[in-house]
Formats: structure tokens, sequence, C-alpha cells
């Protein structure tokens, strides 16, 4: 059953349905890279609450004039005008006011959202039961949603995705050095002006599916994700767009099979699996990666300590240091050099000399810059700038006392 | 309006809004100071699936488990948020989003997948609160204030957000001075022998405990909205901290009144029958009073700022 909705064989709605959450996952994803890249994630946050009151407000508009209220375009684009009115407010907060944003974004999102609760409450004493969709907008419910719906979603999640598209290089240098992109001819505050447009497209098309609570995961959790594996804004803004879609993909897919289950929370959840996953597991900078390189460097760290006690004829207390030289066959358990110990502690104490010159030496510098007391030399220097130092420091010295 | 309808049917929920108003304005002045505005945020978003796992722990809806639960659910999400920020490297902002979407999405799949539809727990409740049934019901009028058996009769919130508000008010009184100190100059703080550290999470547990209190009776949605609102707008009045903390109070308790008689009595002037939601009224008068802080307050621009 689960099976069939991912492959899309359930039926036309539900397809429809899942092809559009999948698009306004990635759309959503692609669009809070650069969101995330210009440490606004949470301003995202202000948008979706700021919906409430303009869904509210749309619905009892539409029932004014006779209509049905619960048409969706009509709701969506009460939702558009409220939020971006929240959205001047916090600019104009943050920008002619003491407040940091952090406090506008919160005064704004808990305002307008209490205020979208004042209507509902009006709206539910206006008409008994002509209500009941509204609800869904604040944990979002892909359940009956009619087919004209899932078009508008899927209509909205593939517009909204290729304006992004369009946009992505004069946004990708805004969001790295707004001022470079000013003296490129980017003009900064439409641009930004445009980031947030399209944060609020994602939000207000995926009021429906997601709800207004937790569409914000949907454009913070993804880009998060995809920054553990790369460090190009490229790459990111692909790998984050493929997982916001997968997510949503799975989340509608989800919810198909089992209609009682609300789409958002599932959507988000599958997100921050992702995510945990990411952090866990990505190279380079993920959570593994980076215990293994200290576990790394901790060896290197001990090996090379151990043979230069050696080498120096002293004993080894440290259990960790014994342990790895008698692994690697290098001494006895009693902390008594092998032969091949004896070798390779040579070779470490040379290597120390060698080193000591090099850093001595000006003509030198550049590779003295790369010593931090673990670098094998022959990585730095050529076998005949090794030979033209060893010639310096003369033959084999005999281990005085 | 007689003493006989005000007192058991207005005076608790009024008293319990304008309680909980205060308990969460008065820690929410060092937040917004400290740029950690949106804790609060977060804080309230938490509270749900805390409530929602001590009630399935325990099976029961009584008030110890659940403030136990969403206390955990706090401490949860801070120690989340750090761990992410510091594991992944990554923002606060966003590593606070991921953190409480991630937990209120899990609260929300917990809730609808047990059998909560005997008890009164959904996430509307969650987010509204019911500040209106909060009544009084053993009053009959302004002489029952007096009365002990009437007063034996007071709904609990009450009892425990006055409890919050003491624990808010005793921890700013025992740590004013740190406190103050770490807010405006962390580092001359810590010179001075202060863990600002551990004083920024103490900080964050008491406001997380006044969220919980609140929360309780009157919903998410005013929590999020007088951490921030009251002392924001307190900030646009003053530059010293005493007089804004004054402010806040002043300004929490008027959305609080205004708010709960407009929610409650309004529509009735109007000529409608049906009150309104009266936590959603409290967070719009609140952002009322900020607008208009905003435009008129004598303090509004940043100093140094011209004055446009």
């Amino acid at each position: 059953m689960f099976w069939n909705a991912l492959t899309l064989q359930l039926g036309y709605n539900a397809t429809l349905v899942t092809i559009g959450a999948t698009l306004l996952g990635i759309a959503a994803g692609v669009t809070g890279t650069f969101l995330y890249l210009r440490k606004r994630a949470l301003v995202s946050d202000a948008i979706s609450h700021a919906t409430l009151p303009g869904v509210g407000i749309a619905f009892m508009l539409m029932v004014l004039l006779g209509g049905d209220g619960r048409a969706l375009p009509g709701l969506l684009l009460g939702a558009a005008v409220s939020s971006w009115i929240g959205l001047l407010c916090v600019s104009w907060l943050t920008r002619f006011t003491r407040l940091s944003e952090d406090a506008a974004i919160g005064a704004v999102l808990s305002v307008f959202f209490g205020f979208g609760i004042v209507l509902l409450t009006v709206i539910q004493t206006m008409g008994a039961g002509r209500a009941a969709g509204l609800e869904g907008f604040l944990l979002g419910s892909t359940a009956g949603m009619l087919f004209n719906d899932a078009l508008v979603i899927a209509g909205g999640g593939a517009l909204t995705l290729l304006a992004v598209v369009i946009l992505r290089r004069p946004m990708t240098l805004l969001a790295f050095d707004p001022e470079y992109a000013a003296s490129r001819g980017v003009n900064v505050g439409r641009m930004d002006l445009a980031i947030m447009a399209l944060a609020l497209a994602v939000t207000v098309i995926g009021l429906k599916v997601v709800g207004l609570i937790l569409i914000v995961a949907m454009l913070i959790i993804p880009p998060v994700t995809a920054r553990f594996w790369t460090e190009r804004t490229d790459h990111m803004i692909l790998i984050s767009g493929l997982c916001g879609g997968l997510a949503a993909w799975i989340g509608a897919a989800m919810s198909a099979v089992a209609p009682a289950m609300p789409t958002g929370p599932i959507i988000v959840l599958s997100s921050f699996a992702l995510f945990v996953l990411s952090l866990l597991l990505a190279p380079n900078r993920g959570v593994l990666a980076v215990y293994l390189r200290h576990v790394r460097f901790q060896r290197r760290v001990h090996m090379r300590q151990g043979l230069l006690a050696l080498a120096q004829g002293q004993p080894i207390y440290e259990g960790f240091t014994l342990r790895l030289l008698q692994r690697a066959g290098l001494a006895q358990a009693d902390g008594v050099a092998t032969d091949a110990g004896r070798a390779r502690a040579a070779k470490a104490l040379r290597d120390e000399k060698r080193w000591e010159l090099v850093r001595a030496d000006q003509a030198f510098e550049s590779a003295a810059a790369l010593y931090d007391g673990l670098r094998d030399i022959e990585t730095v220097l050529t076998g005949d700038q090794i030979s033209e130092i060893d010639q310096r420091i003369g033959g084999p010295q005999g281990v005085t006392s | 309006m007689s003493g006989e309808e005000f007192v058991p049917l207005s005076l608790t929920p009024m008293l319990i809004g304008v309680l909980a108003a205060v308990a969460c304005a008065l820690p929410g002045n060092f937040l917004v100071l400290r740029k950690q505005a949106l804790i609060g945020d977060a804080i309230s978003h938490v509270v749900l699936p805390g409530i929602v796992v001590a009630f399935l722990i325990t099976g029961v809806v009584a008030a110890a488990p659940m403030m136990l639960g969403a206390a955990g659910a706090a401490l949860v999400s801070v120690v989340m948020i750090e761990a992410i920020r510091r594991l992944g490297n990554i923002e606060p902002g966003a590593a606070m989003g991921l953190t409480f979407t991630t937990l209120f999405a899990a609260g929300v799949l917990l809730l609808e997948q047990s059998d909560t539809s005997s008890v009164h727990l959904d996430v509307e409740h969650a987010l509204y609160g019911n500040l209106e049934s909060l009544i009084w019901l053993d009053a009959i009028g302004w002489s029952s204030l007096l009365d002990p058996v009437a007063l034996a009769g007071l709904p609990p919130e009450l009892g425990r957000v006055v409890v919050a508000l003491l624990g808010v008010c005793v921890f700013l009184w025992l740590f004013w001075r740190p406190l103050v100190l770490s807010t405006f100059d962390e580092s001359f703080a810590q010179a001075m022998g202060i863990a600002t550290n551990r004083l920024g999470v103490a900080l964050v547990m008491v406001a997380a405990l006044a969220a919980v209190a609140a929360f309780d009776a009157v919903g998410s949605i005013i929590v999020i909205a007088m951490f921030i609102c009251p002392p924001a707008a307190a900030r646009l009045m003053t530059n010293r901290l005493e007089r804004q903390v004054a402010w806040s109070v002043v300004f929490a308790v008027l959305s609080a009144v205004l708010g709960y008689v407009i929610a409650g009595y309004g529509p009735l002037w109007l000529g409608f029958d049906n009150a309104v939601s009266a936590a959603g009224m409290i967070a719009t008068v609140s952002g009322i009073i900020l607008a208009l802080a905003a435009c008129f307050a004598p303090h509004r621009h940043r100093s140094g700022a011209p004055a446009v």
C-alpha cells in the first residue's frame, strides 16, 4: 500500500497531491538555502504565522460576497497579502526602531497569529460547519483535497522553482557578499525582497499541505542538511532541493495511505531523519568523520612521541602509546624497542633534526610553514633537498648517554 | 456590572491572564535584551510534546506530571539546540528552528496516534488555551473573596501561575546584578567571576517555568506574545533597565485586562452574541501596544541614529 503510494499508483488525486508536495518540497529546499546562507532562516517563521489572519479575512470576505469561503486560491491570496504585511512589519521594526530582528520576528508572529485565532473564533460563530476546512491550515491535511486545490499546489510549486532557477545567480552573490553584489549592479534591497517573496510563496503554497506552524521546517531543515555534504553553493542548492523533495514525497505518500495522519508532521520528521543521518554520516563535516579524524590524529601524536622516546632511550609510561607501538611491532610489552622499532625511531629522530634545520633556514621558508610536529618530511621536500640537509647534518652519530 | 456575575465568571480568568502575562514578561525583558527573544517561541512549541509524553507515560491528565513533562521538554530542546549548533557548526537561528519544529511535529504525531479522545488534550487547546473556562463556580459575589469555603474552589491553575510568578520574581531578585552585568557586558561579567553560561541556562529555565505554568492556563500564543511584545514595547520607552521592567509589567497587565475585556464583552457591545478567543485578543492588544510604542515612544530610535 505504502509502496503503491510512493510509486504514484494510488489514484489520480493522490498522485497529483504527491507530485505537488514533492515539487513544493524541492522549491522549499532550494529557496531555504538562500534564506539560510543569508542567515535569516527564522524570518520564515514570522511569514508563516502571519498568514493566519489573511486566511481568516479571505474566508469572511468570500462568505460575505456569497461564495463558498473555502476556495483555495482566495484563501492563499489572503494568506499572501497578510504575510507580506507581516514581513513589512518585521523589516520596518528592525529598520526604524532599536528592536533587534529576533524581537521583531517574535512580536510579529505572535501578534498576527493571535489575531488570526481571534478571527477563527469569529468565523466559528458565523456559520456552523462552514469553517471546518480552516483548522487544516494549522497542521496541514491532504485528505479530502479537491482536484483544483492539488493543481494550484503543484502549479505554484513549479512556478516558484522556476523563479528560483532564474534568480539563482544574483541571489547566490548576495548571500555571500552583499557589497560585491551591489558593485556588480545587483539591487541588494530588491534581491533581498525577492528571496523573501520566494519564501513567502513557498509558505503560502505549503499552507494546505504542511500547515502554517510546520512549514518553517521545510525551509530550514533541508538547507541545514545539505550544508553537511558540500562546500559549494550550487551543490548545496541541489542537495537541499533533493532532501526537501524526498521528505515531502515520503510524507505525502504516507498520508495518502493513512488519511488520519497529518501530513505536516510526517514531512517534518522525515526531513529531520535525513538531517540526523547527515549529521552523523556526512563525509568531512559529519560527527562520525570528525570523530575518526580526531582518533587518527591522536594515534599519530602518540606514535610520534613514542618513537622519539624509543630513539632517546626513555621509558614509555603512557599505556596507549605502548599499545600502539606494540601493535605495530615496534616495541615489546615491556617497552623495549624491536629491531624495526629501532630503525623507525632512528628515522624519527633524524627527521626531527632535519626539520630543525629546515625551520632555521630562510631558503625553506615555505616548507617550514607546514611544520606541525607530525608531518613526514618526505611529503614536503624533494629527495634532493633532503639529501642536501642530510649533508649538513653529517653522518650518523651514536646516541650519547 | 454586578459582582455576582463578574466575580465567578471573569475575575479568575482575568487574574490568571494578568499573572501569566507578568510572569512571562519579566524574564522576557532579559531575553529581548540578549537577542534570545525567539527562545520563548521555541519553548512554547516544545511544551506540547512534553505534555503529550507525560500523558502517555502516566495515562492521566494531571498537573504535576504535565508540568514535569513540559519542563523536561524545554530542557531537552535547549540541549538539542546547543548540541546541533556545536556538532554541526550551524547558526543558532537555524538550529532553533530545526529543533522546535521537529519536536512540535513529534508531539502532534504522538497526539494524533495515541488515544486521547477521552481527555481534553488537543493541538487547538495547546495553542489557544482555555482562559474562558477557568471560572470560579463557588463564588457568589465580592464577598466570596473572604469566604474560605468558596476560596477552596478556585481553579488550580491560579495557584500554579502564582507559584510560577513568585519563582520568577525570586530568581530575578536573587540574581539581578549578575543578570544585568552578563546581559550588557558578558566579558566583564566573566571577569568578575560570574558563571555567565550557567546563568544563561538558568534564565532560559526560568522562562520555561513561566511558559509552562502560563501555557497550562492560557495556551502558547499568549506565552510567545508576552515574552516579546511588552518587553519590546518597554524597551522603546526608556533607557533604564529598572524602568523598562516596570513598563513591561504595566504593558503586560494592560494587554491582559484589555484583551480579556474586549474578547469577552466587545462582541456583545457590537451586537454579536458570541465572545472571541481571549488568548488571541490579549496577543493582539499587546501587538497594538507595541505598534503604538514603535510609532510614538520617546526612545524608539537607536541611540546615535538620526531622528527621522
